[in-house]
């Protein structure tokens, strides 16, 4: 069965053109770029294209770039980095709907004896910023606030935030992995100090990830060892991903505009469709500024881990933030931190799109989907109250 | 992804006896939309009122939960009501080729309602998993989940469960913000009748000698397992009568909170062994 993918926020098919980029890079060019010879050099001068691809897509210097294995590793790096320059300050701001790469660690952190403020969202998944203001003081030591949410696509004012952090003297660190090729970047003029992204949610491999360094933000790093990284990320580069990655960022830099017009466009359709067929329907987050090409719908009285398998029969791959489908036994943190109505909290699904998406894609999708859920309910006691009311 | 069986998937794709019975004769309802998952199960019985001529089944839940309703209507059809009775949660699953541990919950949910229904058509109360439940005076031991003692020691004792995590995927308890954790692990021993793991009892008047063997047993025991769990680790260098030298390992080591864990491994040294303990973090 050939696979409809609307999984990209989990994960993305590596580009061809990626793979073309990275693949002598394993059995030929395999030098170490560290090496003094020809056949290292070669490698590093690749690599050092490759930094620059990055630093053009984020609008930043190529010194500002800090390859690393993966998002949660940027994100592990930054925050740790902030604390340890800063040993005196013991306090951290972030979010009720971060990804556990920054929540996870926080938590731990709380449990150390550092003060950890989570800060609350609305309905909509909009985080009010007169609570950040009420929140930050002196000892706030780095506020960590994602770019764009991975489950809703709902999208955060990164700069009015790193705005109100700039005027306390705190670091400020964004989970950008959900944003970078889908938002316009610019560290040339921006109030970020940190910003973590991920190869694999835009069409390089899985293993591969980047920190975003502002220049003359003072910096531990995580892993130690080798001189790598201009010592601050240890560890024998990744070569045929960093390089991967390169293209893939160059290959962003060319798709942003289809991001935000053909592939939006198609969710938006999606949406509108799904919302039109099938009764007692909600975008989570649909009023909030959201990635284009995201969209979280939950569907009353049905669960969600039901509705993927049925949808996996027609090869439809989307995801869901209902509890079934992780292992554990509650509704995502975010749909709870916006209090998403129990009767539909179980019932959501995230359909996420790339630019490899067709209309036939969604056309499928946009058949499939309501008689899925029509079924569900039929099966479900509270479905056929509904259904006959 | 789950791993179901061929079985689990057939029953989830073509569920038997969909629907409800007009005239039934039992009707079991357990679960609720704040869950996550949901059973209502209809019976109809022979004029005798002992047999089971018909069973079907409404379901709010996930894969595994509609296929557990499914097996189980299958299965009860045209046993007697204490026949249906006999039947496990575990009959439940294995006549579905398995399911996942992590959606034992599902098998238990079925082989519940069941009783519900056998119970109410009796006129007997019965030991109903449901927030209601507490009207009848259990203990509630999940709040999240309104599951009481009784409930989770019988499942327990039916499927031989020893660890809280086995209990939270066969009941869910445990599962949501995870405080009963620990009383669920006090149950797990009474039912399998072990003795709960004796906590560190703080001694009386002590030796040097055995105050020196209790400061490294509470740190090899207690402490450290909490510093592994975050990636760190501490050494003991030395102790001079009550003053205990430590440095940090690992994670700990440098961190920038260890002058917080240092603290911690003080106050938890006093808790358990005496009070005029101090810890102090050296260099080597």
């Amino acid at each position: 069965m050939k696979e409809v993918y609307l999984d990209n926020n989990a994960t993305t098919k590596v580009d061809e053109a990626v793979f073309e980029e990275m693949r002598p890079y394993f059995c030929e060019l395999y030098g170490n770029p560290s090496s003094m010879h020809f056949f290292g050099g070669q490698v590093q001068k690749k690599v050092d294209e490759a930094r620059n691809r990055v630093a053009v897509l984020l609008g930043a210097l190529p010194e500002e770039i800090i390859f690393s294995a993966c998002g949660t590793e940027s994100d592990n790096t930054a925050i740790r980095s902030a604390l340890e320059i800063f040993p005196e300050k013991r306090h951290i701001i972030t979010t009720r709907v971060e990804h556990p790469a920054v929540l996870t660690m926080c938590r731990n952190l709380a449990k150390r004896g550092y003060r950890v403020t989570e800060l609350n969202v609305d309905n909509e998944g909009r985080i009010d910023l007169g609570e950040l203001k009420r929140a930050i003081d002196d000892d706030t030591v780095v506020v960590s606030i994602m770019y764009a949410n991975n489950e809703t696509g709902v999208i955060f004012p990164i700069e009015e935030i790193g705005a109100i952090v700039k005027e306390k003297g705190a670091l400020f660190h964004t989970d950008a992995v959900q944003a970078v090729g889908k938002i316009p970047l610019n560290m040339a003029r921006s109030t970020i100090d940190m910003l973590s992204l991920s190869g694999h949610k835009l069409h390089a491999p899985k293993g591969i990830g980047a920190l975003y360094l502002r220049k003359g933000v003072p910096f531990r790093p995580f892993l130690v060892g080798g001189h790598q990284e201009k010592n601050r990320r240890a560890g024998t580069e990744n070569t045929a991903s960093i390089i991967a990655l390169g293209k893939a960022c160059e290959l962003a830099a060319n798709f942003i505009e289809d991001e935000n017009t053909r592939v939006r466009s198609m969710r938006d359709l999606l949406e509108k469709e799904l919302l039109d067929l099938i009764p007692n329907g909600r975008i989570n987050g649909g009023k909030a500024e959201r990635l284009p090409n995201t969209l979280s719908i939950a569907f009353e009285f049905v669960e969600g881990e039901a509705i993927l398998l049925l949808l996996s029969e027609h090869g439809i791959c989307a995801s869901s933030g209902s509890a079934c489908t992780s292992g554990s036994l509650e509704p995502s943190h975010v749909l709870r931190a916006m209090g998403v109505p129990f009767t539909c909290a179980h019932g959501s699904i995230r359909f996420s799109l790339s630019r490899f998406n067709t209309e036939a894609d969604i056309e499928l999708v946009i058949r499939e989907l309501p008689p899925i859920i029509r079924r569900l309910r039929e099966l479900s006691p509270f479905g056929r109250e509904f259904l006959s009311a | 992804m789950w791993d179901y069986s061929d079985k689990v998937k057939e029953h989830f794709l073509n569920p038997r006896n969909v629907g409800d019975i007009k005239d039934a004769d039992a009707v079991g309802e357990v679960g609720s939309l704040a869950c996550g998952d949901a059973l209502k199960l209809f019976i109809k019985l022979d004029d005798k009122k002992e047999r089971i001529l018909n069973a079907t089944f409404q379901t709010f839940g996930c894969g595994s939960a509609i296929a557990s309703s499914s097996a189980l209507t299958e299965m009860i059809k045209g046993k007697t009501l204490d026949e249906a009775l006999q039947i496990t949660n575990k009959e439940i699953a294995d006549f579905l080729g398995g399911l996942p541990e992590e959606k034992m919950h599902c098998s238990v949910m079925g082989q519940e309602a069941l009783e519900v229904a056998i119970a109410k058509f009796r006129g007997v109360k019965v030991e109903l998993h449901d927030h209601e439940h507490a009207e009848q005076g259990g203990e509630i031991v999940c709040k999240c989940f309104g599951l009481t003692d009784q409930f989770l020691k019988k499942v327990i004792a039916a499927n031989k469960l020893h660890t809280a995590e086995q209990v939270t995927h066969f009941t869910k308890a445990g599962g949501g913000c995870g405080g009963c954790i620990p009383r669920i692990k006090e149950i797990i021993a009474e039912v399998l009748g072990e003795k709960p793991q004796e906590e560190h009892k703080r001694p009386g008047k002590l030796t040097n000698l055995r105050k020196m063997q209790l400061i490294q047993d509470v740190l090899e025991k207690e402490i450290k397992p909490q510093l592994w769990a975050d990636g760190g680790d501490l050494e003991l260098i030395d102790i001079a009568g009550n003053a205990v030298q430590i440095a940090f390992r690992k994670a700990c080591a440098g961190c920038a909170s260890s002058g917080f864990t240092a603290k911690f491994v003080e106050q938890k040294l006093r808790d358990l062994v005496s009070d005029d303990i101090s810890v102090e973090e050296v260099e080597e």
